[in-house]
């Protein structure tokens, strides 16, 4: 399948607010029909970026080139750039009926007034509110979950290309959160339509997005599906930020060190590490890798499985966390570690280890990730 | 809200809130008083309301409150209302020097507003009159239009009228459709405002009024400084009671507007 | 595109001067009636006076110099007494009326209406209430001879206390109402939470309470320190000559003394200090505002 011209493009947009960089040189593409998300830690620019989407800020004089479907339009107003967007408060309009309200957009756009009626009845998203309830009631009169289905159903009557949404499940609670993950997962892919989301939840945005761009310090940190985000992770930020990881250092031996396309990093107390040799690794440099907990395991010392990478240590904390088992390690250099380790039942089949075991953690060379420097 | 107030504190407010309203009260009570000269009831009265409406000044007068009230308050409005959306624009040069500067006429004593407008108009050979007095009067409400109606768009999530945006509606049309309408509480409480405060004020408009700008309030002055008299009470009491209905009719206007 | 929608856009792109062109009449009127009045005024205070009023010209600082005479002293002393004696006075009395209010449950509404309605009564109205309260032949001399309390009539008008009376009337609200609202935002929990750590009563008042509305108590106090110091019609009606407040005598000047200079020049000093209070009172606001 040929790839398809993107719908929204940013290149090397920025923008400041006085001396201050919200969004520094960032450029992404987004491709018509997916689900793209801007996650990031607050102040990281994700917000400043959907704003400058949909128009609410210009992007600096030399400050690059928001486009969509491929026209420049730094200068469009967001009434000339026909984009729905969800507001993080929903912004309902607390003067108009619910019904006003997804109606509002369809006045705007000059629809005859007789189609309004059936086309707010017919909006996606409400279909799961029974009309008699919501039509003649004030936003201030319904629940969170209502609200976020009426701002979604207003954005969506007008049956706009592209989608915004920012943090729009911040405020529900964990149950309906999840159901609305799914449900908006669900439009998507039905509606066709490009949703571009912004949260700074790691696990909303791994859930639901077809890609994720990481945003870190007004720039993008890395841009990938959520696999490749979670398990390559190129930076320290993105590695700690999204999931758990455990990191080493230490220093980039000869490559070709280690058998089998591997290079050993040298480590103060001698102890090497192998890890996947890799174009940026230069011998004599410091190297910082990252390893997942669930990429780790734990060995009896004299145990461990030949050609893995073991480090010892002294077992501390067990936290019980239903599906895993998480195993934190002293590590006899002092640092500490996080292993997950399968639940397999505690009443049946108790976990090995017990505080204050002496343990390897062991892991295949292979399952680490060598980090770029920051 | 479990802890019980102690009794002597119950009783100090109570002492407290008795003359805060004891006075008016009394003057309204002696309106109707029989009586002279003496603080002593002699009996009911409608005596002194019948005196008003033999005294065409008191009449002139009222109808001129009533009129300058209702003009300065429109444009102190108006203009106040302008100078709130300015202010609550995004950052610009100078924006926190206007906003402070708009407490300045708020905290100038009164008596200073009204001689320097006297000097300016001396100087500037404008006669005194009911033009005076509107002009002063809109200035000097003007800035607290303006601080009510800031109060009421700070309190506004601007996404509202971000949404009236993306949704297609123009710059005009979001605050036509959405901004105006939700500041319409704000904008009532600040004319309403205007108008009390017009309607009350003696200190700068007897420094600017001329001798054809005599309000009602310029007026009982000059009463109370020729001597008490029961009228005096009568006209104060009608003072009360139209700024009593006007705010009772705006809670009116206001509670059908929010039901 | 349509004139509006290009209109629109110019000021979308330039929101300093969108900005601007909102805030100019109002602004402009506040400069013609306000600022420029001000203006003058100050510089009236530098002139030589006028034989019938207003001023002849030439610069002098004689006016200034004028503060001296202990007439004007004693006038000037007088006035800031009666300020710091009507700011303490609604002190005492409006912190416990704002702690009451804080804490009256369901009454709080209409309580809050009762300390509100006095400012929708005319000033002049309420001054004058106090006089038929006051004077002579009035309510309180009336009751006390009727009681037996007294078998003359006591001089209860024209005296500072009688001033500082009817300033205490005037302003009192203006001193509840900030009081209140940082009492208001109190979250209760802290004081379950002094409780618990063994504080009785008085002691969570002392140290929880107190020291959380000192901002109101501080933002209460200006809004009557300040007014109170440009009282005019107060001193006016209830003082008499012997009790002039620094308001009386700028009226004096412009009236009967006719020296316009000399009632600028006081003006102006009265509006510095106001304009010094003013500053202090944007910061406690700012500082609150951070906090």
């Amino acid at each position: 399948m040929p790839e398809l011209p993107p719908i929204v493009e940013f290149r090397q947009v920025s923008k400041s607010f006085g001396e201050a960089r919200a969004v520094d040189a960032v450029s992404f593409a987004v491709r018509p029909g997916e689900f793209f998300s801007l996650l990031g830690p607050s102040g990281c620019g994700k917000t400043t970026t959907l704003r400058l989407l949909a128009g609410f800020e210009t992007p600096d004089d030399d400050g690059g080139e928001v486009r969509i479907d491929g026209e420049v339009v730094n200068r469009r107003r967001p009434y000339e750039r026909r984009i729905g967007m969800v507001f993080q408060s929903y912004a309902l309009f607390p003067h108009l009926s619910v019904e006003r309200n997804v109606a509002f957009g369809l006045e705007e756009h000059r629809i005859p007034p007789t189609e309004i009626p059936g086309r707010v009845e017919r909006a996606p998203g409400l279909v799961r509110l029974a009309p008699a309830t919501y039509a003649r009631r004030k936003p201030h009169q319904l629940s969170g979950g209502q609200r976020q289905r009426v701002a979604l159903a207003r954005a969506l009557v007008l049956e706009p290309t592209i989608l915004l949404l920012d943090e729009p499940l911040g405020a529900l609670d964990l149950k309906l959160r999840k159901e609305m993950q799914l449900e908006l997962k669900t439009l998507n892919r039905q509606l066709g339509m490009t949703f571009i989301y912004v949260t700074h939840d790691q696990e909303e945005a791994l859930a639901m997005s077809d890609r994720i761009a990481v945003m870190s310090a007004a720039r993008v940190a890395q841009l990938g599906t959520p696999a490749e985000i979670y398990e390559n992770p190129r930076t320290e930020f993105v590695a700690q930020f999204i999931g758990e990881a455990n990191l080493f250092g230490g220093v980039a031996g000869r490559a070709g060190g280690g058998a089998g396309g591997l290079r050993p990093i040298l480590q103060a107390d001698g102890r090497d590490l192998l890890v996947p040799d890799h174009p940026g690794l230069r011998e004599g440099t410091e190297v910082r890798i990252a390893v997942r907990p669930e990429w780790l395991d734990l060995c009896a010392p004299g145990e461990v499985p030949p050609g893995e990478n073991a480090l010892p240590g002294t077992v501390g904390d067990v936290i019980y966390l239903g599906e895993t088992m998480h195993v934190v390690v002293t590590l006899a250099a002092g640092a500490r570690v996080r292993v997950a380790l399968r639940n397999e039942g505690q009443l049946l089949n108790p976990l090995r280890w017990t505080r204050g075991d002496a343990v390897m953690v062991a892991w295949r060379p292979e399952d680490c990730q060598v980090l770029e420097p920051a | 809200m479990t802890r019980r107030l102690p009794g002597w504190l119950v009783a100090l407010v109570t002492g407290v809130f008795v003359l805060l309203h004891l006075p008016v009260l009394v003057l309204v009570a002696y309106s109707f008083n029989a009586s002279r000269y003496s603080a002593d009831w002699s009996g009911f009265t409608l005596h002194w309301y019948a005196r008003l409406l033999e005294r065409p000044d008191i009449l002139r007068a009222l109808r001129l409150s009533l009129t300058v009230a209702t003009v300065a308050t429109v444009l102190a409005t108006v203009l106040g209302t302008l100078v709130a959306l300015g202010l609550a624009r995004s950052g610009f040069r100078g924006k926190r020097m206007v906003e402070g500067g708009l407490y300045l006429p708020i905290v100038t004593p009164e008596i200073v507003t009204g001689i320097s407008l006297l000097i300016l108009f001396v100087a500037v050979r404008v006669p005194l009159g009911v033009g005076t007095v509107i002009v002063a009067h809109t200035a000097f409400c003007l800035p607290f239009v303006a601080v009510v109606v800031l109060a009421r768009l700070r309190g506004m999530d601007r996404s509202l009228e971000e949404a009236a945006l993306i949704l297609g509606a123009d710059e005009a049309t979001a605050f036509r459709r959405v901004t105006l309408p939700l500041l319409a509480p704000g904008i009532m409480a600040g004319a309403l405002l205007a108008f009390t405060l017009s309607l009350d004020d003696f200190v700068i408009t007897f420094f600017v009024a001329g001798p054809g700008g005599t309000t009602l309030p310029v007026l009982v002055y000059s009463m109370v400084r020729r001597g008490i008299e029961p009228t005096i009470n009568a006209v104060s009491a009608v003072l009360v009671l139209l700024t009593s209905l006007t705010v009772a009719l705006a809670a009116r206007v206001g509670g059908e507007r929010g039901a | 595109m349509s004139i509006r929608r290009r209109l629109l856009g110019f000021f979308a792109r330039r929101p300093a001067a969108g900005a601007w062109a909102l805030l100019g009449p109002g602004l402009l009127w506040l400069l013609l009636f306000f600022a420029i009045p001000l203006a003058v005024l100050i510089g009236y205070s530098v002139l030589h006076r006028g034989t019938y009023g207003g001023v002849s010209p030439g610069f002098t600082l004689e006016h200034y110099r004028r503060f001296s005479d202990p007439i004007y002293l004693a006038v000037a002393a007088r006035t800031l007494r009666i300020a710091l004696a009507t700011t303490g006075l609604c002190l005492l009395l409006g912190y416990p009326v704002a702690y009451v209010i804080a804490r009256a449950g369901r009454w709080r509404n209409a309580l809050l209406f009762l300390v509100i309605l006095p400012f929708w009564t005319s000033f002049l109205v309420r001054t004058y209430a106090m006089i038929v309260l006051l004077r002579t032949g009035g309510v309180i001399n009336s009751v006390l001879m009727g009681l037996g309390v007294t078998g003359a009539p006591l001089d209860l008008l024209y005296t500072p206390g009688a001033v500082v009376a009817g300033l205490v009337y005037g302003y009192l609200p203006f001193m509840i109402l900030p009081i209140y609202a940082s009492l208001e935002r109190l979250d209760l929990d802290l004081l379950d939470a002094a409780e618990a750590l063994g504080a009785r009563a008085w002691s969570r008042f002392r140290r929880v309470t107190l020291p959380l509305s000192l901002p109101g108590v501080a933002a209460g106090s200006l809004l009557v320190f300040i007014p109170a110091l440009g009282a005019f019609l107060t001193p006016d009606l209830l003082g008499g000559a012997k009790t002039m407040m620094l308001g009386n005598l700028v009226q004096n000047q412009f009236g009967p003394a006719r020296n316009w200079p000399f009632g600028s020049a006081v003006s102006f000093a009265l509006m510095v200090v106001v304009f010094a209070g003013l500053m202090v009172w944007l910061r406690v606001r700012d500082a609150e505002g951070e906090a």
